[in-house]
C-alpha cells in the first residue's frame, strides 16, 4: 500500500521535489475524502489547510448578495486547492465544495508554516511551487473577465 | 514552400463569384443565439469540403458572410452553424426549412489532417470555434485507427452556451476520445469545470512530442492556447490556428481580409502558428 509520503512525492504538484523536502512536507499531510456536495471550506473561516487533489473535483464559489453561489473556478486531479494558508491573515476568501467525491492529500498549514519559519529553504521551495499556481490563476481570471466568448459588440 | 493547402481536397465550384442556390433542409437551435442549418445546395459538389473550410452564405438584398462548415465531411448535406451577431447572420439564423439562400465555396485551407495521421490529435475550441473543428472530430472518429490519442478541449462562456450538447454527451461516453469542457461562468447546478481552456491542456493523454494541435476560437484565446501548447512542448509547426477575421470575396482578390503579409481567405483561414506567430505579436494588426 502507498504511504502518504509516496502519495505526496507522486502528486504532480510536488513533481521532482527533493525527496528529503518531500518527506518533511509529507509530515504535515494526511489522506482525506469529501463526499459529493460536501463543503470543504467556507469563506472567512480560518485557512488551516491546503489540498492536493488526487481524484474528483472541487468548485470554488462566491456568494453574491442576491441569488445563489457563483462557481468561479474548479480544481481537479493533479491540481492544488487553497493558498490562503500561506498568506496572512490565513482566512478563506471563498467557499470550496466537492462537486463529486474527492480524494485529496490534506496539508496542515500551521504545521507547514512552522517548518517554513524554521527552514527558510523549505519556505522558498514551497513558495516556488505556489507562486506559479497563483499567477496562472490570476491570468485565467483576467481572461474570464475579458469575457472573450461574449457576442461581439455586446 | 508547400502551404497547408496540400491537405485540401475540395475547391470552389466553377464560378467562385456567383452564389449558387441552396435550400434549408433542417434547422436546429443550439443556444439562445446560435442555430445549425443543414443546407441542400442545387450543386451537390458544394457539399464536398475539407474540414476547416468555409462558405460564403448570402441572402439577396441583405448581404453575404463567411461561415465555417460544421458538418460531417462524409455526409451529403452542407451543415453550418450560425451565431446571430448582426444583420446578415441574424437573417440567416432565422431561415426556416424550405427557405432559400445563396452559397459560394467551400473556400480556404483545411486543417492538415493528412499530416496529422499517425500522431496524437488535440483539438482546442473556444466558443463558436467548435463549429469548424466538429468536422475534424467526425473525420477522426470515423477513422479512429489512423490517429494516436484523440482529445477535444472546449471552453465556452457558460453551460447554456455549449454547442452540440447532445453530441458532447455522446462523445463524453467514448473511451477512445478524451473530452474536457470548461466554462467561464457557472451557477451551482453546473458540475463540470470552471476556468479557462488552457488549464485543460496539460491533462489530455496527448504526448506533446507527437501531437498535432488544431485551435479555433477568439484570437486572444488562440494566442494564449498556442503559447501554452508550446510551453508544454508541442512544436510550433504542428500547432494550427483558424484565423476567422472578416472577409469579403473569399478568394483572395478584394484585399478586405489582408492581415500583415497574408490574405486570410486565400492563405488561410488555417495557418501553422509558426507562420503567423510574428504577425500575432504586431499590436493593432
Ligand atoms: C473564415 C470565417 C469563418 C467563420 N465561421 C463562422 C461560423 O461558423 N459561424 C458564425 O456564426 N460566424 C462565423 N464567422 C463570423 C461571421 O462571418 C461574422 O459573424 C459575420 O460576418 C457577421 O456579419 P453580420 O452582418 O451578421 O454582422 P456585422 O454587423 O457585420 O457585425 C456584428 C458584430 O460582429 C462583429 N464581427 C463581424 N465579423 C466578425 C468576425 N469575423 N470575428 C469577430 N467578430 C466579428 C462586428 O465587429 C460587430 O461587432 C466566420 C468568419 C470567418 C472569417
Amino acid at each position: 500500500m502507498e504511504t502518504v509520503e509516496d502519495l505526496v512525492l507522486g502528486h504532480p504538484f510536488f513533481r521532482d521535489i527533493d525527496p528529503e523536502a518531500g518527506r518533511v512536507v509529507a509530515g504535515c499531510a494526511r489522506n482525506t475524502v469529501f463526499r459529493s456536495g460536501e463543503l470543504v471550506f467556507r469563506e472567512g473561516d480560518s485557512a488551516d489547510w491546503f489540498y492536493c487533489i488526487r481524484s474528483g473535483r472541487l468548485a470554488l464559489e462566491l456568494h453574491a448578495p442576491h441569488g445563489g453561489p457563483i462557481r468561479i473556478d474548479t480544481r481537479g486531479p493533479g491540481e492544488v486547492a487553497g493558498w490562503s494558508w500561506i498568506v496572512p491573515p490565513y482566512r478563506w476568501y471563498c467557499d470550496a465544495r466537492a462537486v463529486e467525491e474527492v480524494h485529496a492529500l490534506q496539508f496542515d498549514g500551521a504545521c507547514l508554516r512552522r517548518k517554513m519559519e524554521d527552514d527558510a529553504s523549505l519556505g522558498y521551495l514551497l513558495y516556488k511551487r505556489f507562486v506559479p499556481v497563483i499567477l496562472r490563476t490570476l491570468q485565467g481570471t483576467r481572461m474570464q473577465l475579458l469575457d472573450v466568448y461574449a457576442r461581439p459588440g455586446r | 514552400m508547400p502551404g497547408p493547402a496540400a491537405d485540401v481536397r475540395a475547391v470552389a465550384g466553377a464560378d467562385p463569384w456567383s452564389p449558387s442556390p441552396a435550400r434549408v433542409r433542417e434547422r436546429r437551435r443550439e443556444t439562445g443565439d446560435t442555430v445549425t442549418l443543414a443546407l441542400e445546395p442545387a450543386d451537390p459538389a458544394q457539399t464536398r469540403f475539407a474540414p476547416g473550410q468555409f462558405t460564403m452564405l448570402s441572402l439577396s438584398g441583405v448581404g453575404e458572410v463567411p461561415i465555417s462548415v460544421s458538418g460531417d465531411p462524409d455526409e451529403a448535406l452542407l451543415v453550418q452553424t450560425i451565431r446571430a451577431v448582426g444583420c446578415v447572420t441574424s437573417r440567416l439564423a432565422a431561415l426556416k426549412p424550405g427557405e432559400a439562400l445563396g452559397v459560394r465555396g467551400p473556400f480556404g485551407t483545411g486543417w492538415p489532417l493528412e499530416s496529422a495521421a499517425g500522431r496524437d490529435l488535440l483539438l482546442v475550441a473556444g466558443g463558436l470555434g467548435l463549429a469548424p473543428l466538429r468536422p475534424v472530430l467526425y473525420h477522426a472518429l470515423a477513422r479512429r485507427e489512423r490517429f494516436g490519442a484523440l482529445a477535444l478541449c472546449y471552453g465556452t462562456r457558460s453551460p447554456d452556451d455549449r454547442l452540440f450538447r447532445g453530441e458532447l454527451e455522446a462523445w463524453a461516453r467514448r473511451a477512445d476520445l478524451h473530452l474536457a469542457v470548461t466554462v467561464d461562468h457557472a451557477g451551482p447546478d453546473w458540475e463540470g469545470e470552471v476556468g479557462v481552456v488552457t488549464r485543460l491542456l496539460a491533462r489530455t493523454p496527448c504526448r506533446p512530442e507527437r501531437t498535432v494541435a488544431l485551435v479555433c476560437g477568439p484570437e486572444i484565446m488562440m494566442r494564449f492556447t498556442a503559447r501554452e501548447l508550446e510551453h508544454l512542448g508541442v512544436a510550433p509547426g504542428r500547432i494550427h490556428l483558424s484565423m476567422e477575421r472578416n472577409m469579403q470575396c473569399g478568394i483572395g482578390l478584394c484585399g478586405h481580409c489582408q492581415w500583415g503579409p497574408f490574405l486570410l481567405c486565400r492563405d488561410g483561414p488555417v495557418f501553422p502558428w509558426e507562420r503567423i506567430r510574428a504577425a500575432f505579436g504586431v499590436r493593432g494588426l
